[in-house]
């Protein structure tokens, strides 16, 4: 296990010092997921053979002074809503518990070709509609800090490998802080780039317009790394946007002069846990002492965000999981009485509650009669949202904001209440509408011990600006040190 | 707009959008997805008239591409999911009657 206590950025310099080898971080990364995911169940699935074996080949690369990619055997977790070739994709749903795509997402082409070893899958909400990853149709997965609290979700299989060491580093999506909420819960950083940055290529689709791929890490730097190897141009995801990726790693030990970082008062209403507000309150103090101007503003329309998202997320799900329909891929039930009936009974039995809660949702708000109602209303508010956000990035670099209202949550304290989960997500939704980056990163425990993260978002396709930022505040800090 | 859903409603919903449902669920999601509706309404506070709706953040239309013939995937890697196949096709419920 010490052997992946490093960053991922400092173990790529000990593979290439020749300190360590692929194999020996393969092998430990297995050894950590077998000693410790009995109890956190992370993973859904990891592939032992397949991973040796690409380390095997790494190494002999560079022991053989071949060239290596930017990643070069470092093992990785991908989320399994990502379509790996030849290897289960489950979106932890029954309808696709059997799934074997046939081809590779855009960023498991870019991870491979870039040498990281694919070390398994992880677990979230089925089909990434939750916070908790407690809507998992196979397992919960359990906080590392303390297995009777939620990981956050729904990319809650990836933060949590990270946060228990067991992958130095690991993909999300994140549709409303599904990489950004959990990493606050897990005590690691979490990114969510511009939308259009990452190709949503083979990631099954949960709501198009919001969905994004990023990277987990246990440092700003390996973060920073990994995105931009991920990002980049995609002919096949036709919102994938044409422009030049930046070399984030190069810059992000830049501290930016003259930075003015946002705060919105909105963020600090009723319904903020103490503790939590005291440590936001902190990293500001962290930021005025490294000669940041904090700067108060507005975001009128937050508090029109959870609406908006949740008409937005369900109307583009009950479109986008019309797919499972039981004839090309996916379960079919056993018994029906005709085609119609094949549909609905396979859809009956293969999707859990939440999904089935938001395609009706989403149905229900695209019908005739209540569209403009509801679904045209969403996208009018969502508009003003991103303007909100536009006026604020002409006044700052960064917006500094809690991640969420309280630290991880209990198992099953929200589960059975979607309204109450749903309000849950108040600080990290309003990013997927605006379509802007952002990232959170560890600022502080609890009085019981569990990570509280900080959100800082940028304006689109300012990620640089993020990762710059955020590494100011963990150069001056010891909290992303602080282990499980 | 603000008229209570109905389970009637729920189950037309249900059947829209292809789910077949127990009792159970449709009672559970009547008043579940009432719940949801009713927090929605907040929406109406604001005066939308003059906003253009935002269906997508990114300042892209119309993309296009070259017609070109590319290899795509082979007819046993299409099938290989398919809950039933014959080996060349998808295989479904009959949907004509016989003439």
């Amino acid at each position: 296990m010490s052997l992946l206590s490093a960053s991922a950025i400092k173990l790529i310099g000990q593979l290439n010092h020749g300190d360590v080898t692929s194999s020996e971080l393969t092998e430990a990364s297995l050894n950590a997921i077998a000693a410790q995911d009995a109890n956190i169940r992370a993973f859904l699935s990891t592939n032992a053979e397949a991973a040796l074996a690409q380390a095997k080949a790494i190494d002999e690369k560079r022991k053989t002074g071949q060239p290596v990619g930017k990643l070069a055997g470092l093992p990785i977790a991908i989320k399994d809503n990502m379509c790996t070739l030849g290897v289960k994709t489950t979106c932890a749903s029954r309808i696709l518990e059997n799934f074997v795509p046939p081809y590779d997402a855009g960023v498991v082409e870019k991870l491979k070709a870039a040498d990281a070893v694919l070390i398994g899958k992880t677990n979230l909400d089925e089909f990434a509609m939750g916070s908790s990853t407690e809507n998992s149709a196979f397992q919960v997965t359990r906080n590392p800090w303390n297995l009777e609290h939620t990981v956050g979700g729904s990319s809650g299989g990836s933060a949590a490998a990270v946060a228990a060491r067991m992958v130095p580093w690991s993909l999300g999506s994140d549709t409303g802080g599904s990489i950004r909420q959990p990493a606050g819960f897990c005590g690691v950083i979490g990114m969510k780039p511009t939308y259009g940055r990452v190709s949503r290529y083979g990631l099954i689709a949960y709501a198009s317009s919001l969905d994004q791929i990023g990277p987990f890490a246990t440092d700003v730097a390996s973060a920073a790394l990994l995105l931009e190897v991920i990002s980049g141009h995609d002919g096949r995801d036709s919102t994938s946007v044409d422009r030049p990726v930046p070399e984030y790693s190069q810059t992000v030990e830049q501290p930016m002069n003259g930075l003015r970082v946002g705060i919105a008062r909105e963020h600090f209403g009723e319904g903020l846990d103490h503790e939590v507000a005291a440590a936001i309150k902190q990293s500001l103090d962290v930021y005025r002492s490294l000669g940041a101007e904090i700067v108060e503003l507005s975001l009128p329309h937050s508090k029109y965000a959870i609406a908006t998202y949740y008409l937005i997320a369900a109307s583009e799900a009950s479109s986008n999981l019309a797919r499972f329909d039981g004839v090309h891929y996916g379960h079919r039930a056993a018994k029906f009485d005709n085609l119609i009936d094949m549909y609905s009974a396979s859809r009956g039995e293969g999707f859990g509650p939440e999904v089935k809660r938001r395609i009706m949702l989403g149905t229900y708000a695209l019908s005739a009669g209540y569209y403009d109602a509801y679904y045209l209303k969403a996208l009018k508010v969502r508009r003003l949202i991103r303007r909100d956000f536009d006026a604020a990035f002409e006044r700052c670099d960064v917006l500094a904001s809690p991640i969420a209202s309280t630290p991880a949550f209990r198992l099953g304290e929200l589960v059975n209440d979607p309204l109450a989960m749903y309000l849950s997500d108040i600080y990290t939704i309003s990013a997927n509408l605006a379509g802007i980056p952002g990232l959170s990163l560890p600022c502080g425990l609890s009085s019981t011990g569990l990570p509280i993260g900080l959100q800082l978002l940028a304006a689109p396709f300012e990620e640089e600006k993020l990762f710059r930022a955020a590494r100011m505040f963990e150069r001056a800090t010891e909290w992303h040190t602080k282990r499980p | 707009m603000a008229e209570p859903l109905t389970k009637e409603t729920v189950t037309k919903v249900a059947h829209l959008a292809r789910l077949k449902l127990s009792e159970t669920e449709l009672d559970l999601f009547t008043t579940q997805l009432g719940q949801v509706l009713g927090y929605v309404e907040l929406l109406n506070e604001l005066d939308t008239t003059a906003v253009e709706p935002m269906a997508h953040v990114a300042d892209i239309a119309n993309v296009f591409r070259d017609d070109e013939v590319r290899p795509s995937l082979s007819r046993a890697a299409a099938l290989s999911n398919a809950p039933k196949s014959d080996g060349k096709f998808f295989v479904v419920p009959q949907i004509l009657e016989e003439g």
